[in-house]
């Protein structure tokens, strides 16, 4: 009586063998939540870690202020439904200075509101792991990416200096003021997130299913108008369009599709019938060749 | 077509069930750039539609700037993930490619073939069943092959297929192709390697990569794709012992008390009696917890599940300590004795103190000798004081606290362990225990009984008694082990004596380690295991010698004091003599 364990269940094992290694390895450490669909992912994979026990880690979500309002309202329900302690992390003096994703630019933005808020909310909170649901097979820097990722004092990736990692033997060991970056998640593909999703029933942000939204046309990106701050054009009227998103972030830089597909059965379908990779629609990654690999020496995720 | 797609008219609900059932094989690709190992990464992604419109369309940008085809797609732009990388045309880390068909989901551990390619291959091969080695039609096997192949099997990877490239460019001869499969699965047999391939392919024209090829008529095996979805998927085996690592224990309140881990051989059912190493507690398992929401307790778990059992009685047992089953005991040991691939700069040296990390457990060791050095290359070894990076050796090693684990090649989870070196936090060495009792080293067969039915060897004694035998050749028969290793001028010194002695008038015959290779034992590789099995045979065949009356002189390699003392044992203390060339009197004698 051996039945062959499918593919799912091995990725699930193998998140799960990681998920308890971090807790059992770090004092500090923190799961990053940023609401999407690898996130409730992750989430529920380290519910099942510590069952019958809770995780023994916060949840973390840096907010640049600009998510979507559905996502928000997402992330205080999950966190309220499952009895977790959810820390929410702002770049007070970014927010100061008046930086956003139109003003600033996106490149700015993402440097400020994201990469060095998550900067300065490990320092407060001295988290010395750092979990994270980003996958190997998203782009092509990741795909060189350890599953427990060294972090200097400065929260800099190092890709070239990398520490080599076998079997499932993770070297967890650190000095003062030093890291992790921890991705249990490294071995998934985006099929595999939302097969995950389907068979367990997991709930997601409504975003993520079609529906008539107020859009705006961008250089040929339709972004959706999610409160006032959207600076339109003279004249410029949103229009009502049925479209979902393929990921989430900042709504000024996430892309959405075109789409019908109201069921997680239609979305996944779709998925299915795509010709383009989910971070198409994903601003940030197109600011010059390369950027992701940048941005992830910086201290992004 | 053969890739993971929603077919015509199929149900999504069927679909995802279909795919969610796919088994999952992990294999890695070695080769350099100029064999095409990229390209042919590239052709499997592409020609099984992983590769999306847009990354196509920055491909298309990147081989414009850096290309190889002159201008024209470069597929192999598809895998180099770093800026260094693809501006120098190279490939430094490993990298990670996910695909799935129909069958199988996919993952490749992409590994360069140039420079740290020790560390490199061996980091991929950890984590994989399978490897593929890039052959250049054109050059056919290269030093570079053998040492891919000697590395994957070195880590317990028992298939290898070679994808010999550029088949087009040797006007997809067969003659050649079979030249180089002939060559390549010799040499896989010499390393232990059971179920080696080759594949004749054009990674740059797509022939044999995915979809047959029309330009190989002769070729009757399988695509490599085709290959990858078909061989069977190596996993520990559910009847192998139980081991369960303990990871942490999950305590919510006081009526629960869960040990969590990864189950890493065999597998476990409610009521098993089970034993908490080191400490070698008994308890019975009672529950595989799992939610309700789940679907509840499991009645059974094999590896490579996480799990959380309960046991029966309180008995002390935390992060470090591993579950096994009653019987068939891991080793719990102070001393361990393991091939090791050093991965830093900073060589290793007896006398060294380091981390090691096996299982859930971490404890200070310090390097007590290196027994010897291999030669990637001639799978020869050699007496060596340290190893530098890159360079692969047998160590022995002293925990400061006893450590449960397996031989490597009966449980690869158990076997396994790391070294970290207690400064810099950097992951050192990668170490495969090896211990006398494992599946491989019964490879040499001095314990083996021969069957019970044989006569006994003197039911029918000879005419000639050895008196008689003694009197013709005017000496007493002895067996003289001259060994060393490879050029320390053993065979020279084993002629010369066979020459001595034959002009006093003895019956004298000199069998030669290289000699019993090419009949004898052709089974056998250069494993220590194999090199003492070879041994046996040389002394098996001498002693048959001995008795009727010849003096027989081994030339031999016999690096491992402990065969050479089985030697002896099975010869007699009386007729045996060893001369050691060329090696530094070691502490055994």
């Amino acid at each position: 009586m051996s039945p062959t364990l499918s593919h799912l269940d091995e990725l699930e094992a193998e998140a799960i063998q990681i998920l308890r290694e971090t807790a059992a390895s770090f004092e500090r450490p923190v799961l990053m939540y940023s609401i999407g669909k690898d996130s409730t992912v992750l989430l529920h994979l380290a519910l099942k870690a510590f069952w019958p026990g809770k995780p023994p880690f916060p949840l973390l979500h840096i907010d640049t202020t600009w998510k979507f309002r559905e996502m928000i309202a997402f992330r205080d329900e999950t966190a309220r439904r499952l009895g977790l302690d959810l820390r929410v992390h702002t770049n007070q003096e970014g927010l100061a200075q008046g930086v956003n994703p139109f003003a600033s630019g996106s490149k700015v933005h993402t440097d400020v509101m994201k990469t060095q808020a998550l900067r300065q909310a490990l320092d407060m909170w001295k988290f010395d792991a750092a979990i994270g649901g980003a996958r190997r097979d998203e782009e092509k820097s990741r795909a060189k990416e350890r599953v427990f990722s060294f972090r200097d004092r400065h929260h800099r990736w190092d890709p070239k200096n990398q520490r080599p990692e076998l079997w499932n033997l993770f070297n967890t060991r650190i000095n003062q003021g030093e890291s992790i970056r921890v991705f249990p998640m490294s071995n998934w593909t985006e099929l595999d997130v939302w097969l995950y999703i389907w068979k367990h029933g997991l709930p997601v942000v409504p975003l993520y299913l079609a529906k008539p939204r107020p859009v705006v046309e961008r250089g040929g990106t339709l972004i959706m108008v999610d409160d006032h701050r959207m600076p339109l054009e003279p004249g410029e009227k949103p229009r009502m369009v049925s479209v979902r998103f393929r990921t989430l972030g900042c709504y000024p830089l996430s892309g959405a599709v075109e789409s019908e597909a109201d069921t997680l059965d239609k979305v996944i379908e779709e998925m299915l019938r795509a010709k383009t990779s989910e971070r198409q629609g994903r601003l940030i990654d197109h600011d010059q060749s390369g950027s992701m690999e940048e941005k992830k020496r910086e201290g992004y995720f | 077509m053969s890739f993971a797609e929603l077919k015509e008219g199929e149900r999504l609900r069927e679909y995802l069930e279909r795919y969610e059932r796919t088994e999952l094989l992990r294999f890695l690709t070695c080769g350099s750039v100029d064999d095409g190992k990229s390209t042919l990464i590239g052709r499997l992604l592409h020609d099984t539609g992983r590769i999306y419109e847009d990354h196509l369309a920055a491909l298309e940008r990147d081989s414009k700037v850096h290309g190889t085809t002159g201008g024209g797609l470069d597929l192999a732009l598809a895998t180099d993930g770093l800026k260094a990388e693809r501006e120098q045309g190279i490939t430094i880390d490993v990298a990670w490619r996910y695909f799935a068909t129909n069958t199988r989901s996919f993952i490749i551990a992409d590994c360069p073939g140039h420079e740290q390619y020790t560390r490199n291959m061996a980091t991929g091969a950890s984590h994989c069943q399978l490897a593929i080695s890039l052959i250049d039609a054109r050059k056919g096997v290269t030093t570079q092959t053998r040492r891919h192949a000697f590395i994957a099997s070195l880590l317990g990877i028992r298939h290898v297929v070679a994808a010999v490239n550029k088949m087009d460019l040797v006007g997809w001869s067969e003659d050649r192709f079979r030249e180089i499969e002939r060559e390549f699965f010799l040499y896989c047999q010499r390393l232990g390697i059971s179920e080696p391939a080759a594949v004749p392919i054009s990674a740059l024209q797509g022939d044999n990569v995915v979809r047959r090829g029309t330009n190989s008529p002769w070729y009757a095996g399988p695509p490599v794709l085709e290959l990858l979805e078909s061989v069977p998927v190596d996993r520990p085996s559910p009847d192998a012992p139980f081991r369960m690592p303990v990871q942490c224990v999950i305590r919510p309140d006081l009526d629960f008390r869960g040990f969590a881990g990864q189950i890493a051989g065999g597998s476990v059912k409610p009521g098993d009696r089970v034993r908490v190493l080191p400490s070698g507690r008994e308890s019975r398992v009672v529950r595989i917890a799992r939610a309700q929401e789940d679907g509840g307790d499991l009645p059974y778990a094999a590896a490579p599940q996480s799990v959380v059992l309960t046991l029966a009685d309180e008995v002390d047992c935390s992060r470090g300590d591993v579950i096994c089953c009653v019987g068939d005991d891991p080793a719990v040991t102070l001393g361990i004795e393991c091939d090791v691939v050093w991965m830093q700069e900073q060589p290793l040296v007896p006398g060294q103190r380091y981390l090691l990390r096996t299982g859930t457990k971490t404890t200070p060791c310090t390097v007590r000798r290196v027994r010897w050095l291999l030669d990637v290359d001639t799978l020869e070894t050699s007496p060596a004081e340290s190893l530098r990076m890159n360079e692969i050796g047998r160590v022995q090693l002293e925990c400061e606290e006893r450590v449960v684990v397996d031989g490597y090649r009966d449980c690869h989870a158990t076997g396994a362990l790391v070294l970290v070196d207690r400064l810099t936090n950097a992951t050192s060495g990668a170490g495969m225990v090896r211990l006398p009792t494992e599946i491989g080293a019964r490879r040499a067969h001095w314990e083996t009984q021969a069957a019970e039915t044989l006569e006994r060897a003197d039911a029918k004694p000879s005419l000639v008694t050895a008196e008689e035998r003694e009197r013709r050749w005017r000496h007493a028969p002895r067996t003289v082990l001259i060994y060393g290793p490879p050029k320390s001028g053993k065979t020279r010194a084993a002629l010369e004596l066979e020459r001595q002695l034959f002009d006093a008038g003895a019956a004298v015959v000199v069998l030669d380690g290289q000699a019993l290779r090419r009949g004898v034992s052709k089974d056998l590789g250069f494993s220590d295991e194999d090199r003492s099995e070879n041994l046996r045979r040389a002394a098996e065949i001498a002693k048959l010698l001995n008795d009727q009356g010849f003096t027989v002189i081994l030339a031999m390699v016999a690096p491992d004091p402990a065969a050479r003392a089985r030697a002896r044992a099975l010869i007699g203390e009386g007729r045996w003599e060893e001369r050691g060339m060329g090696v530094a009197s070691s502490p055994e004698h």
